[in-house]
């Protein structure tokens, strides 16, 4: 029954939803509804699913140590804050950091994993997950945490968005390298490829027009690259789109019929 | 020797630090920030195109708009939402924002406070005219489900969103009074960076639900969805950086996009010749007789 059930759940969710898209009439398309909402609330709780699999992976590579260290460092600061200032504790966040702090050390109390290389990283990312978890629920208005000006939006505008910015903005200097090195007109399929790399960077941005400002509008370089994106490009798009059309049909009906069944745990 | 020599210095060339090629980059990106050189920004039929199909709604339309994307690919959608955003404005068009990412509603708060000038509230002033929130835009804010909630609004957009970003009940909001599914909006615009995106609502809304889409892509996807402008499925396509630009230059905006272009020129430009030394370098060394 542990594999029967979820086949049954499969196959029947897969059959509701391709007769549905063609009939799109009672009863199917109310359990097309209901399994639409069900699909967001388990997707919801897989997310936290994955957030607490990261904490606890990056707990494991901290080791217990390293928990205690943490934990008692933090329960050393608030004894300090109690001290020195006796307002710190009108607020939530000394509960709530004393109690993170004693369930740090608690678990590395009865862990038994060892600190790896790269524990550092590892406690930035329990210390980023914890501060966005405190800012999002305790200090920005409740369901208004979104709302420019809270103390969630504020990490979101001056610390993640500039952070995630910079780790995408790197691929530059990656893209010029890598292509350094690897565009070579090393045959013919390779030497079509530069040629058209070529046209469509210089036609996508303004120096392309400007280089080719004598000639003709329609033969200038951004008309050129317009005619790559528009006719050899969808084309081959075209016919990837259908190899990976055919091929998520053929494998979606055999997951529906249960034929593949890898994703219940590697048995084929 | 001196041929030696010559090939040497093709191999070594070959072989040059990547550090001096990310330097070249730094430059090329950050210089052109401090320069004031004005650039003819060249529109393209696909921008018209969408542009064209955003002339036709009447004042009052309703406009959805899809926030599907996060930071990082920020610098090439921002542009592109802050100015649909201001078109809407200008044209008395109705927005309901949206995410399919979880970064979506937060992107959406950040475009409305550059065309605003500062966090829009619960209403503000803009061209001498008061817009309200619920009645001249509203934030449905994000919610987790992929495609699935695109397909769940076909049926019922309230059963999707049942609250806006700020927990207000959909219903409660007047703007979304009259709306119950995609039949009762106008245009679907939908600035993404990969899934769920462009395709999905493509697929979705426009196949399944007969919704009238444009998209605004980052330029790595871009390529992925012209088969679908070429089609008819899309009114239009902005890609990447230049059709931020592009799109400015249609609405008349002076945006970042606009600003920006002249960086990506000067990196084009440098990639472009780090391509062409390094052939030159292939062929000279004598390595093109190995392949």
């Amino acid at each position: 029954m542990k594999r029967e059930i979820p086949l049954i759940i499969t196959a029947l969710i897969g059959i509701v939803f391709i007769i549905q898209f063609f009939i799109p009439h009672e009863p199917f398309h109310s359990l097309s509804d209901i399994f639409s909402d069900w699909f967001s609330i388990i997707q919801a709780c897989a997310i936290w699913l994955g957030a607490l699999n990261l904490v606890k992976l990056s707990l494991d590579k901290i080791g217990k140590q390293g928990m205690i260290a943490v934990g008692s460092a933090v329960s050393l600061a608030l004894l300090v804050a109690i001290f020195y200032a006796p307002g710190f504790l009108a607020g939530r966040l000394p509960l709530i950091l004393f109690l993170l702090a004693f369930m740090l050390m608690f678990a590395g109390q009865y862990s038994r994993s060892r600190v790896k290389e790269d524990w550092f990283l590892s406690v930035s990312t329990v210390v980023s997950f914890v501060i966005i978890i405190i800012a999002g629920f305790a200090f920005s208005n409740g369901r208004q945490f979104l709302e420019p000006g809270t103390r969630f939006d504020y990490l979101y505008q001056y610390v993640y968005s500039p952070l995630s910015a910079t780790m995408f903005a790197m691929l530059a200097f990656f893209v010029a390298s890598a292509s350094y090195r690897a565009f070579r007109a090393r045959n013919k399929e390779a030497t079509m490829l530069l040629l058209a790399a070529f046209f469509v960077m210089l036609g996508r941005v303004p120096l392309g027009d400007w280089l080719t400002s004598f000639m003709p509008e329609g033969a200038r370089l951004s008309s050129l690259a317009d005619w790559v994106m528009n006719f050899p490009n969808a084309a081959g798009q075209r016919a990837i789109m259908i190899g990976i059309a055919l091929g998520v049909v053929s494998t979606s009906l055999r997951i529906i019929l249960g034929i593949e069944r890898s994703h219940l745990g590697g048995e084929s | 020797m001196a041929n030696g020599e010559t090939k040497n210095f093709w191999v070594t060339l070959m072989a040059i630090d990547r550090r001096v090629i990310f330097l070249a980059v730094a430059i090329a990106v950050s210089l052109p920030l401090f320069l004031n050189i004005s650039q003819t920004i060249y529109v393209s039929p696909e921008v018209t195109d969408l542009y064209d199909s955003l002339e036709k709604l009447q004042s009052g339309s309703k406009v959805l708009i899809s926030f599907d994307y996060d930071p990082p690919s920020a610098p090439e959608l921002q542009p592109m939402a802050v100015t649909v955003i201001e078109y809407c404005f200008r044209n008395d068009l109705k927005m309901i924002l949206m995410g399919l990412w979880p970064q979506g509603p937060q992107q959406a708060n950040q475009a409305l406070e550059t065309v605003v000038g500062e966090p829009p509230g619960a209403s503000f002033e803009f061209n001498g005219k008061t817009y309200v929130y619920g009645e001249d835009w509203v934030n449905l804010g994000f919610q987790e489900g992929r495609e699935f909630i695109i397909q769940r609004m076909g049926s019922s957009i309230a059963a999707a969103f049942p609250r806006d970003y700020a927990g207000t009940p959909v219903k409660e909001l007047p703007l979304m009074r009259g709306v119950s599914n995609f039949n009762n909006i106008d245009y679907v615009f939908n600035l993404s960076a990969g899934t769920p995106g462009t395709v999905e609502w493509v697929q979705l809304a426009g196949d399944r639900f007969h919704a009238t889409i444009g998209a605004a892509n980052t330029a790595v996807q871009a390529p992925m969805i012209y088969p679908y402008y070429r089609a008819g499925q899309l009114t239009g396509i902005l890609g990447g950086m230049k059709g931020a630009a592009e799109f400015e230059a249609v609405v008349g905006v002076v945006g970042k996009g606009t600003k920006f272009m002249l960086s990506q020129s000067f990196a084009h430009a440098i990639v472009i010749l780090f391509i062409v030394v390094g052939n030159i370098a292939f062929f000279a060394s004598g390595r093109k007789r190995r392949f």
